[in-house]
């Protein structure tokens, strides 16, 4: 049984595919991260992450099929689920072993799944759009906190840089515990180590919020009693388009 | 200046506007400009949900709920004895910008009951899009309600400003429109209509030979028909919004399930529920006219001038239709593919890129996202046939599709527990 580890980085899956190649074995079985080193039987084989393999993987799915899959093939990544890295090997390698570009394939179950997942990805991603809240705090900088499913805050930094390009930002991600601030100028990544939010739904404590904040929180709240039809009321398709893990984080819902 | 004082006069102008259902923040993509605020997604982006169900994507509010008209099916009409209010023009853009900066909304849909007369109401909504775009550098979204009656060049002025305008028609009939709002007439809701269609040709024109030409109104025009407050059919509905569709050209026709919200009025109908499920499969042929390829009178006709609430108009069209199926799944032209019921416009996407590939089976459909259990009546694909509608009669598989049909939660349908089947497959 091949089984290979590497560090649960995009780059390293790239450089595993490439190693793969290169001994021509492929793996049953793909570990990730630390401690992975304990396997049962036999020995992982560990992959060291390497820029120029994984580019020239990567410029081979360009290729083979274009940049939007590759570019695929990195947001189902960011799902981080466990399966994600053996499914993601399977769909580089029809993509690779193929002449024809087979990423339109949808008669192949690979291409369907990878899909299916992208999708989820997606819809993540676009959900921090939606539902992302910023608070104004003293300083009259915005802050909003979040755990999204996945690692997608990286995918919806260029909207908020665009849209709010005249005010401060931070937005964090409480359950990978990073986030993104905005400086009127360029966005980088920073990691707090003491966080002054209340982890359970992500507000900020009252001593750090710009004095009007709670009358706009109080004035949106307002908003979305007043603008419901009572009457209309749909307690099923309002939970399946606003799923309850959203609603700690947002101010009309808590 | 925004206050707690503010507070009232929201939950009055926001409740006083939340009949009007369109809240599309769609059509326009507009970047940011260097030190302003926001910007306009192509696809739209909603921001919350109410629990009736409807997304918040637009802040949707009246400027003021005073009216000098007197429309029965209105609940701002100026017979109603209901607290009455007005927001300024710098209070609206106020409280659109902080709600926009701390991302609630997408941007502002701001109406108006009509105030002394339709040109001074549009001169004041006019103004409120002017001071976000100029005092606040503001380039998210503004839908501007027209008022009916409103001059041309008011119209005009509007249309440099907002994303989207809009002029509701409410009553789908003329002659009901007479009868419940005596202050309109459908010329006065109409001519706006070609006023702002005009308009949007002519600065597409325009652009073509500057690229800096003004925008007028990027993101189109929509309307609004109430369904149910008079006897209109489905049949005048819907030709009423494919004429809209083509010759106006209109982004949306946005139906909305009426509420009785003035029971007190004889001249309209008194109503348990909404009729939601008319509204629902009203919005099911409204897509079949958009993107389905689908003429108005292939759905509904004189002979069949309402839709079947128990089942989708598509499948009611199949079903009348039997001739034309099945339809082989690995062979059809693409207008053949979106007609076939339980098959959208995203899984004909992937049947087409697919079937390059490989011959199709139904095994591959069902992943791809093809609603199985209705299109497979309709189908053949590559593998031994089933029973379809030609072999089973429409009327059979009329029921078939029937029983699998959850029960609706709006009262107005309800699903037998026995069906007649049995019988009728002995044929």
């Amino acid at each position: 049984m091949n089984i290979f580890s590497f560090d649960n980085t995009f780059e390293g899956l790239l450089t595993l595919v490439f190693d793969c190649y290169q001994q021509k074995r492929f793996p049953d079985e793909i570990l990730s991260g630390e401690g992975s080193q304990n396997v049962l039987f036999g020995s992982a084989m560990d992959i060291t992450t390497d820029e120029q393999k994984a580019e020239r993987v990567w410029n081979g799915i360009v290729k083979r099929s274009s940049e939007e899959n590759a570019h695929r093939i990195y947001r189902v990544f960011l799902s981080g689920l466990p399966n994600a890295p053996m499914l993601l090997v399977k769909y580089m390698r029809l993509m690779i072993d193929s002449t024809k570009n087979e990423e339109t394939n949808f008669s192949e179950p690979v291409v369907v799944e990878v899909n299916k997942l992208h999708q989820k990805v997606c819809r993540e991603a676009h959900r921090i759009n939606m539902f992302v809240r910023f608070q104004k705090t003293v300083e009259g900088s915005y802050y909003a906190s979040f755990a999204p499913l996945y690692d997608v805050l990286p995918l919806c930094i260029p909207h908020f840089k665009d849209r709010f390009a005249d005010q401060l930002w931070i937005i964090y991600d409480l359950k990978r515990n990073y986030g993104f601030l905005y400086d009127l100028k360029a966005v980088t990544r920073v990691v707090f180590d003491e966080l002054k939010v209340n982890p359970q739904n992500g507000q900020l404590h009252n001593s750090l919020l710009a004095e009007d904040e709670k009358l706009f929180q109080q004035l949106w709240k307002q908003y979305y009693k007043s603008i419901c039809i009572w009457e209309r009321k749909n307690p099923k398709v309002h939970r399946q388009f606003l799923p309850k893990r959203f609603w700690k984080y947002l101010p009309e819902k808590f | 200046m925004i206050s707690e004082s503010s507070l009232e006069k929201l939950k009055i102008l926001a409740g006083a506007a939340k009949y009007d259902v369109s809240c599309a923040s769609s059509g326009t993509k507009r970047g940011n400009v260097k030190g302003g605020i926001g910007n306009a997604s192509a696809w739209g982006i909603c921001h919350s949900f109410t629990e009736d169900g409807r997304c918040i994507s637009l802040m949707k509010i009246m400027l003021s709920n005073y009216c000098i008209y007197d429309c029965a099916y209105c609940i701002n009409r100026k017979s109603n004895d209901i607290p009455r209010t007005t927001f300024t023009p710098a209070e609206i853009a106020e409280l659109t910008i902080e709600f926009y900066r701390r991302n609630y909304i997408e941007g502002l849909f701001l109406s108006s009951g009509v105030l002394r007369n339709p040109d001074h109401t549009m001169e004041q909504l006019i103004g409120v899009a002017k001071k976000l775009r100029i005092d606040h550098k503001y380039n998210g979204y503004i839908h501007l309600k027209t008022i009916p009656g409103a001059s041309q060049q008011l119209i005009a002025e509007a249309g440099r400003w907002a994303d989207r305008l809009s002029v509701n028609i409410e009553i789908p009939s003329e002659n009901n429109l007479k009868l419940l709002a005596p202050d309109k007439d459908f010329r006065s809701v109409l001519e706006p209509m070609r006023i702002i269609s005009t308009g949007i040709l002519e600065a597409k024109e325009e652009r073509k030979h500057h690229r800096n030409a003004p925008l007028f109104s990027p993101a189109g025009q929509s309307t609004q028909l109430i369904i149910g407050a008079t006897n209109d059919t489905d049949h005048t509905i819907l030709k009423l919004s494919s004429a809209l569709y083509s010759r106006r050209d209109l982004k949306r026709v946005y139906y909305s399930g009426y509420i009785p919200v003035n029971s007190y009025d004889s001249r309209l109908p008194a109503l348990n529920a909404p009729p939601l499920r008319r509204e629902h499969r009203l919005y099911q042929a409204d897509w079949l006219l958009r993107f389905y390829g689908f003429r108005s009178d292939e759905i509904v006709n004189a002979d069949h001038p309402n839709l079947d609430l128990e089942l989708d108009p598509k499948v009611s069209w199949a079903l009348r239709n039997p001739h034309l199926f099945p339809v082989d799944i690995n062979k059809a032209d693409p207008l053949m593919l979106l007609r076939v019921p339980g098959i959208g416009t995203h899984s004909i996407q992937l049947i087409l890129m697919a079937r390059k590939h490989n011959r199709l089976t139904s095994a591959h459909l069902q992943k791809m996202g093809v609603v199985m259990k209705r299109a497979r009546y309709f189908i053949t694909c590559n593998e031994l046939r089933s029973q379809n509608v030609q072999d089973l009669k429409p009327e059979i598989v009329r029921q078939l599709l029937l029983e699998k049909k959850p029960v609706g939660n709006d009262g107005a349908f309800q699903l037998k527990l026995f069906h007649p089947v049995m019988p009728a497959l002995k044929q």
